[in-house]
């Protein structure tokens, strides 16, 4: 186990930068989850790591050791790192038997047979895949063949495993069952893990920490909660989560990290960042409100139209419109009519730069 | 050979990126010199000596050729034929497919192997075995008593007859091309121009006909210049009837004034090559301006039901399956089996006695079977040995270097058998710098060989490179196996059946291979493809058919193994199971 280290990282394709500048350090053990939308980077930034591609600019190292380097000539290859890596396509040797998949890196070790069998053993029950070991993997569903490559990787002892989003091929249901075990999987090794994905709810439900990529750029990295709450410019607000950005005039910053803002007819109060609190201009400020921040009040002051509305099961989900172009996800416990007008309560929101990150 | 030595200074500087450390940049120096030398640097030697005559640039071979009147003849000949023979594989070509494809008709795999049969038998036997059907002397008309009376002339020597045989060798080139451009045809796209109101004619002349145009004109320029390269049919029937095309007309002056008319014939070669460049060049232009990229869920093709329709159609595609295939064959087995030429056929006198004799007497036909079993072989396992580095490379690094070397490897099965085989022979008759001949020894014929099937060993494993996730090799690399531990562990074990199947096809193809072999034998150096057109010649028909037989079931042998290994074959790789 190792932790990880990238400083000022850059990869090119011809002229297209896909990564740009990243810099990010993992500690040992920790689970992160690169999460952005496709083409912003973040495989690049995993097949970086994995020593596939190697970067123009800037280090790599692990555990204290230069993986690659370019200024200094240094470029470990993929088979010298001791990295676990799950592909989307399981990458499973259809040629082989399932134990032999699994026992392969120890095969290439050059490790005797009795502890190979011992080894590949332990690897498919810790992914209870015992029975399947002769099998070959074209007689496995989805989840199995990605639960032999995860016993792959544990053999491995790695330093760190890669997951490249290893659950766009399953379908929903067994979505979460795969993600419960690799959760099992991190608990139970310790093992440092690197997970990309542009599903948020998964990055959201498994990662320590999220970096969110956007255009060769990591956004923000910041615990799951954070970035939800917190979001560090519009990018994020809008990517991780549901909710609105609405550009706010009139902001007043109180104490605590509190200011109140104006919207509409009414001031609401909402937390602020830290950034735009300091003396910064609050020209460009923005609101960012989730659905549960907003609470469907007859009686309240601020009003709006009901544009849309949605039933999710137990609740309905209403797009209210307040203003000229102004639209608010807003939960309600009953079912609106289309035009009707209601009254909306604000309990909380963010207040941010909106022009945050839009320079680099 | 300097060429090479200076191609060598250049190449690092094509292929210096930023990470050239990569094993694989410096595997590819080290393929690209013997795939030049190969392929291009005969080509490049023929065009040198069209331009030089006795060391000192000249257009002079280029005036005493295109002044001369057989040369303009040959060429209108080479003209007609292969346009009619066009027409013809269209028509019959494109029935097959347009039935095969979008109706329901039974028994499509069996249809599709028969019909595939034709392309993969020689020219020289095709024209065998209608010669053995049609004329005074079939054995098999005079076994059943219905031979046109002695005398009477042979119908297919003829520029039409050649056509119709051209037409028929090549059907299945328009039959396969036309069929993956059907099976391309999502059936959505017919549904709904006919709840527009589309019908019948109109159906076909707007919708089916304008969308599978890119299949019907690829497969047209590949059929026609096909029949623009063939030699074992108009040398089978034109030669009789002193009908002359560009390729009879080049054998013929090798063969009657040896390789001091190589500069005439490389100015005729250069004509022919050139024609056949316009096919092509006219097939990329009319392509490029139809980007009808077909969307929809691939797979699921139209499924037109004939109802009571059906079983006519199914007799009707039979009874031309027989008529082209299975009367000729049995013509040309009729003639192996008379004790003479010319004797009438009875149950009483039918032997095996050429069959005997081919096999195991004639040391000319053992020694041909011989050298093409060697050649075959040899061509199938270098070309195999070659191209499995080579794909990798071209798959996984593609860089400009890679995509130059695809087209390359095109040019000497593209262009017409004869133009390979005398650029061979310019350049190999004198090897420069080493001062060696290859001219005269079975070498030349290898070499010529390897450059015209190499694209034919090729593309399978580059097929099957393609096709193969690159995350099956990285999850390799990233359990700690090296380049060579990834090309045996990994690499090797899932690219073997499409590399198997590259050199059966090599073997295949060389086995009966005549036109390159025409100009290269010399005695003691024969192919079956030459043995066969000199037995005819020389009047051994009965033998010529026995070995022709032969042949023919060997051809058959080799087929049926690929129909039988199709299914554990990657997609694409078995050329009729597209």
């Amino acid at each position: 186990m190792a932790d990880i280290n990238l400083s000022r990282i850059t990869k090119c394709f011809g002229d297209y930068r896909a990564v740009n500048q990243v810099s990010l350090d993992i500690a040992d053990g920790e689970f992160v989850a690169l999460l952005g939308p496709s083409g912003c980077g973040k495989t690049t930034l995993l097949r970086l790591l994995a020593g596939f591609e190697e970067p123009d600019h800037g280090q790599i190292s692990l555990g204290g050791q230069i993986m690659a380097s370019p200024e200094n000539n240094v470029m470990i290859s993929p088979e010298d790192r001791n990295l676990g890596i799950v592909f989307q396509s399981y990458a499973l040797w259809p040629h082989m038997t399932v134990a032999r998949n699994v026992g392969y890196p120890l095969e290439v070790r050059g490790l005797g047979r009795a502890d190979q069998d011992r080894k590949i053993a332990e690897a498919l029950d810790i992914v209870a895949l015992g029975p399947y070991a002769n099998r070959s993997p074209s007689e496995l569903s989805g989840g199995q063949r990605q639960r032999v490559a995860l016993a792959r990787c544990l053999v491995m002892e790695p330093r760190a495993v890669l997951l490249d989003e290893p659950l766009a091929n399953l379908d929903v249901h067994l979505r979460e069952t795969m993600q419960q075990a690799f959760l099992d999987f991190h608990r139970r090794t310790g093992a440092t893990m690197i997970y990309v994905t542009h599903d948020q709810s998964e990055a959201m439900a498994m990662a320590d920490r999220i970096a969110v990529m956007d255009k060769g750029h990591i956004r923000q990295m910041a615990a799951p909660e954070t970035l939800y709450r917190e979001p560090a410019d519009l990018m994020v607000a809008g990517f991780v989560g549901a909710g609105a950005v609405l550009p706010v005039q009139g902001v007043t910053v109180g104490s605590n990290g509190n200011c109140s803002v104006q919207l509409g007819q009414s001031s609401i109060t909402a937390r602020i960042c830290p950034k735009l609190a300091d003396g910064l201009t609050t020209a460009n400020a923005g609101l960012c409100l989730r659905p549960e921040d907003v609470w469907v009040i007859d009686d309240a002051p601020l009003r709006g139209q009901v544009d849309d509305c949605v039933y999710l099961g137990g609740r309905f989900r209403l797009s209210v419109r307040i203003g000229a172009d102004q639209t608010l996800p807003v939960y309600a416990n009953r079912r609106a009519r289309i035009g009707e007008q209601v009254g909306l309560q604000v309990n909380d929101g963010w207040v941010f730069d909106r022009m945050s990150g839009e320079a680099a | 050979m300097q060429a090479t030595g200076r191609l060598r200074g250049v190449l690092p500087g094509i292929i210096a990126k930023p990470n050239g450390n990569r094993s694989s940049d410096r595997l590819l120096i080290w393929l690209v010199v013997p795939v030049f030398i190969i392929s291009i640097l005969p080509i490049l030697r023929l065009g040198f000596e069209g331009v030089m005559v006795g060391g000192v640039p000249s257009f002079d071979y280029f005036h005493d050729v295109l002044g001369n009147s057989s040369t303009w003849r040959a060429t209108a000949n080479s003209l007609y034929t292969a346009g009619l023979g066009t027409i013809i594989s269209l028509l019959i070509g494109g029935a097959f497919a347009f039935l095969v494809a979008l109706t329901d008709i039974r028994a499509k795999a069996a249809l599709v192997f028969c019909f595939m049969i034709p392309m993969m038998i020689p020219p020289q036997i095709t024209a065998l075995s209608w010669v053995q059907l049609t004329g005074p002397s079939s054995a098999l008309l005079n076994a059943i008593g219905m031979a046109p009376p002695l005398g009477s002339p042979q119908p297919l020597y003829s520029a039409e007859g050649i056509a119709l045989l051209l037409g028929i060798q090549h059907a299945s080139i328009v039959f396969l091309t036309l069929r993956a451009n059907l099976r391309m045809l999502p059936r959505e796209q017919i549904e709904a121009a006919r709840l527009a109101g589309a019908r019948g004619g109109r159906l076909w002349w707007q919708i089916i006909l304008p969308l599978t145009s890119p299949g019907l004109i690829a497969g047209t320029a590949m059929a026609f210049v096909t029949a623009l390269g063939n030699f074992g049919i108009p040398a089978m029937l034109g030669i009789p009837a002193g009908y002359q095309t560009l390729p009879t007309l080049i054998y013929q002056k090798l063969a009657g004034f040896g390789p001091s008319v190589l500069g005439e014939v490389s100015v005729l070669a250069m004509l022919i090559g050139a024609i056949a460049i316009c096919g092509v060049a006219l097939h990329h232009r009319l392509l490029s301006k139809r980007d009808y990229r077909l969307m929809g869920m691939v797979g699921r093709p139209l499924d037109v039901k004939l109802g009571a329709r059906r079983s006519l159609v199914e007799m009707a595609l039979w009874t031309v399956l027989v008529a082209i295939l299975v009367i000729p064959l049995l013509a040309l087995f009729t003639t192996a089996l008379v004790p003479a030429f010319g004797v009438k056929l009875t149950f009483a006198n039918a032997t095996f006695e050429a069959f005997h004799e081919v096999m195991f007497v004639q040391p000319s036909t053992i020694r041909a079977f011989q050298n093409s079993f060697v050649l075959s072989v040899g061509a199938a396992v270098t070309l195999v040995l070659m191209c499995l580095p080579l794909a990798y490379v071209m798959v996984r690094r593609p860089s400009n270097l890679t995509k130059l070397i695809n087209l390359l490897v095109e040019v000497p099965y593209a262009l017409p058998g004869v133009v390979l085989a005398i650029a061979c022979i310019l350049l190999f008759i004198r090897i420069p710098l080493i001062d060696v001949s290859l001219y005269g020894t079975l070498a030349i014929i290898f070499v010529a060989y390897l450059a015209r099937f190499l694209v034919i060993a090729l593309r399978p494993v580059m097929n099957s490179f393609t096709q193969l996730d690159p995350a099956l090799e990285e999850a390799a690399q990233a359990c700690g196996a090296g380049l060579s531990r990834r090309l045996r562990d990994i690499l090797l074990p899932l690219a073997a059946p499409s590399a198997a199947a590259g050199a059966l096809l090599v073997f295949l193809t060389a086995f009966n291979e005549l036109t390159v072999s025409a100009l290269l034998w010399s005695a003691g150096n024969e192919t079956l493809g030459v043995l066969i057109f000199n037995l005819d010649d020389s009047g051994d028909t009965v033998l010529a058919s026995a070995v022709a037989v032969l042949v023919v079931l060997v051809v058959i042998a080799l087929m049926s193994c690929f129909q039988l290994a199709a299914r554990r074959l990657p997609k694409g790789v078995v050329p009729w199971q597209t």
